[in-house]
């Protein structure tokens, strides 16, 4: 008979370390405020109460435009009387170069969102499982277990996951600091490069985001020319993920490492590669349209080999292919997502203002990168998970930690901003002013006794403690010193 | 070459096999009734497109599902934000039904452990991930479908050994066969993590015997190993004989809630069986919640696009359509697999007795010049370039004995058969002729036989352990 601790065991290695490891990262906190939230999600109606989704970098203001075009074109879809003449061609093709009029769209869409100032071209395009799957393709064809990729931070919680779970790739951070906001140099990068070669970890690329999640930021010209050089002089490649492409609002303006190649001279092109996806510019997240594309001709082939275990539905290629293919209404997609991306982040970040909350100046992405630094009771990483379980479990708002980002400083959140409506960025503001101002009386000194004003400050803090398991609903005045604290069943259970 | 990975600089993607190559001499001339009557008729791509009149039927009746609503309302913009991993609840749920209707309802398939994936290439690479590590080892019996040397081994880093099935008992999969291949395994150093069959089998057309089901799951029992069985052709049985599932000899052993259950997998897909394979719909089932676990997190490398998700789900749920559908396939598969087998004989060419799949293992060993397999690719390079079909030789699907070649017939019309018959008739005729006025030709071939083969005969997987620098 064998015990149940040695069949566990058993079971283990009847699995690879792949599967029973953790190197999925769903253990990481980013994921956890999302449990939070699907377990209470918020609802106007049904659960004013609930979890307000704040760390979900979806694009939702346009869904109507979108809705609409997809009504007035039935025969975009090969399912109806328009275009059903059209239904078995579609589901019988499943070429890996993907259907020509799905690529020229996209290629067409990339240089719109590129203000026309690049050329794609269709035959470079690789169609994946999203820009999930572009990035660990990518990484599969540029490196070996082992490799590493430099990688600046903050970065995309999901990049532990796509480039190194199944790949035994490394992931190098390139330290960015607050103090010169983030800005990617090359002092950084030589010293990420050197400690991993310390490390024995090969480098073979480098990979950033720009549009950069979480940040919202742009690289200029000169830092985008400089991540070229120094990548081209080290031999190594440049993984540009610009995902956010057109989600640039204000006055802030994207250049594309496209651009930024013709311009310099003797550029090896063939460590230079862009994954994209329609998931965020365009909003699309559920029919998984992810791109390579590749200035290296063997990579384009040999991911084009790869693209077999992710390609796009080609019902779903086809509805892109007519919908981007309509220059008008992909002119008027792209301008009036703009503008409603700017006022919703007007929206929020004059609420913040008006509550002397910071957050780092940028237009671009779908989220803001808050600073509550001066929040934390201590700079510590240990003090921001607690700020951020006040802020998801009794606030009710899902933000992400800036420690999920792999952040150096404690205290910034990514809050996502357009996967909510009006109303519901009212609502938020509305709990986020509630919870400062409570905070302040909390903190405001009392003039009789320092005393007092120490004890009320233990009296937050233990509330903290108790309320991370307290499942109850609370009214908004739970943090007012003035009326009485509910007490919480832990409390009654110790007397 | 440095600066790209290995997976790169080999050809462990395994597109230099002859599998491949016939389909990219098709694209150079491919064959139209009316804009091109002289081009290669493609016979070497296993699809299913008899039965797409009845979906168009459908969709013509369905209106919401077709233009992505419910109750008349658009719901484009809720399915264009749900990338949920887990799938859309009632697209499993369907799925989990159509699959026990195909098994006759004999049994239970729970829709919670059903992990979608991108077709069953992605179904099958993921379940290695899960379950084996670099340098582990799957056995298969041979003949086995081409595309696992990629699916199963490129980017996973396993291995394949062949568990090797003749003629002479119409290649069915014995228990030395079996027990030889573990050994083999071992001989090299590698660990076996599991079996992995195909059935109905790809390329053979033939469904396994109980017989072989239960040999397979006594032998994963006593070497605690997995046993994964692709059941994508499940719904082209269309012979008298019932489809026996791995699931059904599970519950007939009463191994239902067992140990082994738990380390039987099954992979299916919709682009055989409903011919959609554009659509991209896989699906891995496993009994073991940590498999599904893992490789529920992986399918966001592939997920199905929500789109299809949807429009699939109200298909499937539509049970008098799913029921009049597999009914009908069966038929269509039925006449036309007969077609095929008549024109072959008319020409002199037997094939495997088979009653599943969309393709025949056609035998054309008395038609080779020697008893090699130089021979058979000299064969297969004269009926793609003179006789112009395009039929896949037994070598790429890793047969032991030369002279088999697998023929595809539910992708091309009644008529495009005919004519394909005719010319396999025209050129065995020919080669008959030609046989019998000069035997001393057949020497003067031998010698004018210059071009090497090794780079055309795909080498047996475990062989090629060292990545060719090309």
């Amino acid at each position: 008979m064998v015990s149940l601790a040695t069949e566990k065991k058993q079971d283990l290695n009847l699995l690879s370390r792949i599967a029973s490891g953790d190197g999925h990262g769903e253990n990481s906190s980013y994921f956890e405020g999302w449990k939070a939230y699907e377990e209470n999600p918020f609802h106007p109606i049904d659960r004013p109460d609930g979890v307000i989704q704040m760390g979900l970098a979806e694009n939702q203001l346009c869904g109507d435009l979108m809705r609409k075009w997809v009504i007035e074109h039935p025969e975009a879809s090969i399912c109806t009387e328009q275009g059903v003449n059209q239904f078995s061609d579609i589901a019988i093709f499943q070429d890996y170069h993907g259907l020509p009029e799905f690529r020229q769209a996209v290629a067409k869409f990339m240089e719109k969102t590129r203000n026309n100032r690049v050329k794609f071209d269709p035959d470079r395009i690789v169609m994946s499982g999203g820009a999930t799957g572009a990035h660990e393709t990518v990484a599969f064809c540029l490196a070996n277990p082992g490799d590493g990729f430099l990688v600046p931070t903050p970065y995309y919680p999901g990049f532990d996951r796509d480039l190194r779970w199944r790949t035994g790739v490394n992931l190098v951070p390139v330290t960015c600091h607050s103090s010169d906001g983030f800005k990617i140099t090359v002092e950084a990068l030589e010293d990420a490069y050197e400690k991993a070669l310390l490390s024995n970890i090969p480098v073979k690329g480098l990979l950033m985001t720009n549009p950069s999640n979480p940040l919202g930021t742009t690289l200029d010209r000169e830092c985008l020319k400089s991540l070229v050089n120094f990548t081209n002089e080290k031999r190594i490649h440049l993984i540009a993920d610009e995902i956010y492409a057109a989600t640039t609002f204000g006055q802030s303006e994207f250049i594309s490492v496209a651009e930024v190649i013709e311009e310099i001279e003797d550029c090896n092109r063939d460590l230079i590669h862009i994954v994209y996806s329609l998931s965020k510019d365009m909003g699309l997240p559920g029919f998984r349209v992810g791109i390579i594309y590749s200035y290296n001709d063997r990579v384009v082939q040999i991911a084009r080999k790869m693209s077999s275990f992710g390609l796009v539905s080609s019902q779903t290629q086809r509805l892109i292919a007519k919908m981007l293919s309509d220059e008008d209404f992909v002119d008027e997609f792209i301008r009036e997502s703009k503008l409603r991306l700017a006022a919703r982040h007007k929206e929020l970040t004059t609420g913040l203002d008006g509550l002397g909350i910071g957050w780092l100046k940028a237009e671009a992405g779908l989220f803001l990168w808050m600073d509550l630094r001066n929040l934390l009771k201590t700079a510590t990483f240990d003090s921001e998970t607690e700020l951020w379980r006040v802020i998801v479990h009794q606030v009710k708002l899902n933000v992400s930690p800036g420690g999920s980002f792999h952040c150096h400083e404690p205290g910034w959140f990514r809050v996502c901003f357009a996967n909510m409506d009006h109303k519901t960025m009212e609502t938020a503001l509305e709990r986020i002013r509630v919870f400062t101002s409570q905070l302040e009386e909390e903190t405001k000194p009392v003039a009789a006794a320092p005393m007092m004003a120490k004890k009320k400050k233990k009296c937050w803090q233990s509330n903290l403690r108790l309320s991370f398991s307290d499942k109850r609903r609370f009214d908004d005045g739970f943090f007012s010193p003035h009326s009485p604290v509910p007490p919480s069943p832990l409390v009654r259970a110790q007397t | 070459m440095k600066q790209l990975s290995t997976k790169v600089t080999s050809n462990g993607h395994g597109q230099d096999s002859s599998y491949f190559l016939g389909w990219e001499e098709y694209e150079k001339n491919p064959y139209d009734e009316i804009k091109n009557p002289d081009g290669i008729i493609q016979m070497g791509l296993a699809e299913n497109q008899l039965c797409f009149d009845l979906i168009e039927t459908w969709l013509a009746k369905n209106p919401d599902a077709a233009g992505l609503k419910k109750d008349g309302q658009s719901i484009f913009k809720e399915l264009a934000l749900f990338q949920d991993y887990h799938g859309l609840p009632e697209f499993k749920k369907a799925l989990a039904e159509f699959m026990e209707e195909i098994r006759g309802n004999r049994v239970t398939f729970d829709p919670s452990k059903i992990v979608l994936a991108a077709g069953s290439t992605s179904a099958n690479e993921t379940l290695m991930f899960c379950l084996a590590e670099p340098g582990d080892a799957f056995l298969l019996p041979t003949p086995y479908y081409p595309g696992f040397d990629r699916d199963l081994k490129w980017r996973t880093g396993a291995e394949i050994v062949p568990i090797h099935c003749t003629s002479s008992n119409g290649f069915q999969i014995t228990e030395s066969a079996l027990q030889q291949a573990y050994q083999q395994a071992q001989k090299l150093d590698l660990k076996v993590k599991g079996v992995l069959v195909t059935n109905p089998s790809n390329p053979l057309g033939t469904m396994l015997t109980r017989r072989e089901i239960n040999l397979l799951v006594d032998f994963i029992s006593s070497k605690n190993i997995h046993l994964i069985s692709d059941e994508i052709y499940s719904g082209t049985v269309f012979g008298f004989e019932q489809f026996v599932s791995v699931m059904d000899v599970l519950k007939d052993k009463n191994l239902e809630n067992s140990e082994v259950s738990k380390r039987v997998h099954v992979v299916y897909s919709l682009s055989k069986d409903l011919g959609l394979p554009g659509f991209r719909v896989g699906a891995i089932y496993s009994n073991d919640e940590m498999v599904v676990s893992a490789a529920t997190k992986m399918s966001s490398f592939g997920l199905v696009s929500s789109q299809t998700q949807y429009l699939l789900s109200a298909l499937l749920s539509d049970k008098k359509f799913t029921s009049k559908y597999l009914d009908e396939n069966q038929k269509r598969l039925k006449i036309r697999q007969k077609q095929l087998v008549s024109g072959l004989e008319a020409a002199g060419v037997t094939c495997l007795k088979s009653n599943a799949g969309l393709f025949c293992w056609v035998d054309m060993r008395h038609l080779l010049d020697t008893n090699t397999f130089e021979a058979e690719l000299e064969l297969w390079k004269k009926i793609v370039y003179e006789v112009k079909l395009n039929i896949s030789p037994g070598s790429s699907c890793h047969c032991t004995e030369p002279g088999w070649f697998r023929v595809c017939f539910a992708n091309m019309s009644e008529d495009t058969l005919d004519l394909a018959m005719k010319r396999l008739k025209e050129y065995v005729e020919s080669t008959d002729s030609r046989r019998m006025i000069s035997k001393s030709s057949h020497e003067r071939i031998k010698s004018l036989r210059k071009r090497t083969v090794s780079n055309w005969v795909f080498r047996v997987s475990w062989t090629d352990r060292v990545p060719d620098e090309r």
